[in-house]
């Protein structure tokens, strides 16, 4: 147990060492909902039946960017990096288990994914007045879910692949598409009816559907999809992860 | 003495190379175990079966008394570990790294003792990622030394260091055995076998080809000592023919270099200094003038090059 809480801790404070995953976890998506409010102001986005404006649509959506980008950048490149390098093998030598090394990145991204969604959730609030219509616990379950099922998807990256670059480039690959096709990096509203249907293969939609439906108040019956995609999503995650763990 | 590690027939192919092939020996308590031999002798992977990092193909091994594959986790509670290749994250503090390994053994000691001790106490708060080479590797000997060790594994500790980290590892390497704990490194620096260990196994393509203390593998290897000096002009033809028999007498422009025979067995100390009075005493009856007397002694590297060859590997 202590070492679990120190290894969170060591593990927290590296997370924010590293100028890139502390930006786009806290700062990049302040910045877009800058950029979007701005654009829209209090006024509902085009196309939804929303009667939220634009903000309360984009922050639900950013959250789901960032746990996209979470999930798939800090955990994948930390855990394939820590392989390479041969840190784990330096923890090999302990007695330390490998569940803690695993707990601690868990525990450390889910912190710093609530962190920059509450960042967002302040920000909305105070500049643009934001109205929230749902449930907070309600809120804070599915956000636990979305986040857990993909940081399932950053262990099986860096468990499967042979090395930290090329699972770095397949997070990015993945990452990408999936930010701008599933509607976390604007609504997807805004874009053209094919691309709704191709956002059906790609999980990170479920989390936006989840989490937009949550926000304004939605139950979880509504939406037992998204929920069965990301469980099924969280099972397989933990199963391959423990499975493929290894030291070096 | 009390025998810590015992290894018998033990062998681990990768493939078809027999990376470490029926090698047998056993390391007592209290002294620094040396396993030299070129890259790829088998020398790391030796000793990450004894760390239990590595599962033998065969044999016997054990360290502390067990087996590390069945007892790896209770064998980490007892020993220290220093990896060939294994590193910290780039932004980790010293102390961070200390503190942070410390919370994983039951009983460690202070970290920050082990800080002055190794003296690294001013860099702290650096990240491992600034730090040099001998200092990443003397926070690697602290990291080691956290849980009290009986036993630490140091595997090629000093490779790409300059002379005076060195020199500083051996120091801490002589302290850890003086606080009575045994130590088994491997190297390729036969000097560093030979002011550091205790006995040395010589390990080539996989197995032990010689296995001794510093001293006894060089008396062994019955090398001819010499004696070297300088002298102002000619040297008289008479200096020769007054030394005893068994020498042989080599003149390089101003330089003389005289052989001891070869072959002559017995004490070498006792012979070495034999030769040096004898020739110290007949320049000096002759009215020699001589300047830039010194012996050459064979050494573990002399040992080495005959046992392994002087071909080069790889």
């Amino acid at each position: 147990m202590k070492s679990l809480l120190k290894m969170t801790w060591m593990e927290a404070k590296l997370f924010l060492r590293e100028p890139v995953s502390a930006f786009f976890t806290l700062i990049f998506p302040l910045v877009m909902l800058f950029i979007f409010g701005s654009i829209y102001g209090t006024q509902p986005v085009p196309g939804t039946d929303s009667t939220q404006g634009a903000i309360g649509t984009l922050i639900p959506a950013f959250t789901a960017m960032i746990i996209g980008m979470t999930g798939l950048m800090p955990v994948t490149i930390t855990l394939a990096t820590y392989r390479e390098n041969g840190i784990l093998r330096r923890l090999r030598t302990t007695p330390v288990s490998p569940l803690v090394v695993m707990a601690a990145q868990v525990v450390v991204v889910f912190v710093m994914t609530g962190l920059g969604v509450l960042l967002l959730a302040v920000a909305g609030k105070v500049v643009y007045h934001v109205r929230f219509d749902g449930n907070v616990f309600s809120m804070l379950g599915g956000f636990t879910l979305c986040s857990l099922s993909f940081f399932g998807i950053g262990f099986i990256l860096a468990g499967v692949m042979p090395n930290a670059r090329t699972a770095q480039i397949l997070a990015m690959v993945l990452l990408y598409p999936m930010l701008i096709l599933s509607g976390a990096a604007w609504p997807r509203e805004l874009m053209p009816a094919t691309v709704a249907r191709l956002s059906a293969f790609l999980p990170l939609t479920y989390v936006v559907n989840l989490l937009r439906g949550l926000w304004i108040g939605e139950s979880w019956g509504s939406h037992l999809l998204d929920v069965a995609v990301l469980a099924g999503m969280l099972l397989l995650g933990i199963v391959v992860s423990v499975r493929t763990f290894r030291w070096e | 003495m009390d025998t810590i590690v015992q290894v018998e027939g033990l062998r681990k192919t990768y493939g078809a190379l027999a990376a470490v092939d029926g090698v047998s020996f056993e390391v007592r308590e209290g002294e620094i175990f040396g396993m030299v031999g070129p890259n790829g002798a088998g020398k790391t992977t030796t000793i990450e079966c004894l760390e239990g990092l590595r599962k033998p193909d065969s044999g016997m091994v054990r360290v502390l008394g067990v087996d590390p594959q069945l007892e790896g986790q209770a064998l980490c509670l007892r020993t220290g570990m220093q990896l060939q290749q294994s590193n910290l994250p780039d932004r980790m503090k010293v102390w961070e790294a200390l503190d942070l390994y410390a919370s994983f053994y039951p009983k460690a000691v202070d970290w920050k003792e082990l800080l002055l001790r190794l003296g690294l106490d001013e860099k702290r708060n650096t990240p491992f990622a600034k730090l040099s080479g001998g200092q990443k590797q003397r926070l690697f000997i602290a990291l080691a030394l956290l849980p009290d060790p009986q036993l630490v594994f140091l595997d090629e500790l000093t490779t790409g260091l300059d002379p005076q980290a060195r020199h500083a590892i051996w120091d801490l390497v002589r302290d850890v055995r003086t606080r009575g704990k045994s130590v088994i490194l491997s190297t390729h620096f036969m000097e560093e076998a030979e002011k550091l260990c205790d006995r040395i196994a010589i390990l080539d393509h996989g197995k032990i080809v010689a296995l001794d203390t510093p001293a006894n593998l060089i008396h062994s290897l019955d090398a001819e000592e010499r004696v070297v000096f300088s002298v102002d002009g000619p040297l008289p033809a008479t200096f020769e023919k007054s030394l005893s028999g068994a020498v042989r007498l080599e003149v390089q422009g101003g330089q003389v270099i005289i052989h001891a025979a070869n072959g002559c067995k017995g004490p070498a100390k006792g012979s070495g200094n034999g030769l040096v009075s004898e020739v110290v005493s007949q320049l000096g009856g002759q009215g020699i003038q001589f300047h830039d007397l010194r012996t050459e002694q064979p050494d573990l590297e002399d040992v080495f090059l005959s046992l392994t060859g002087r071909d080069l590997r790889e």
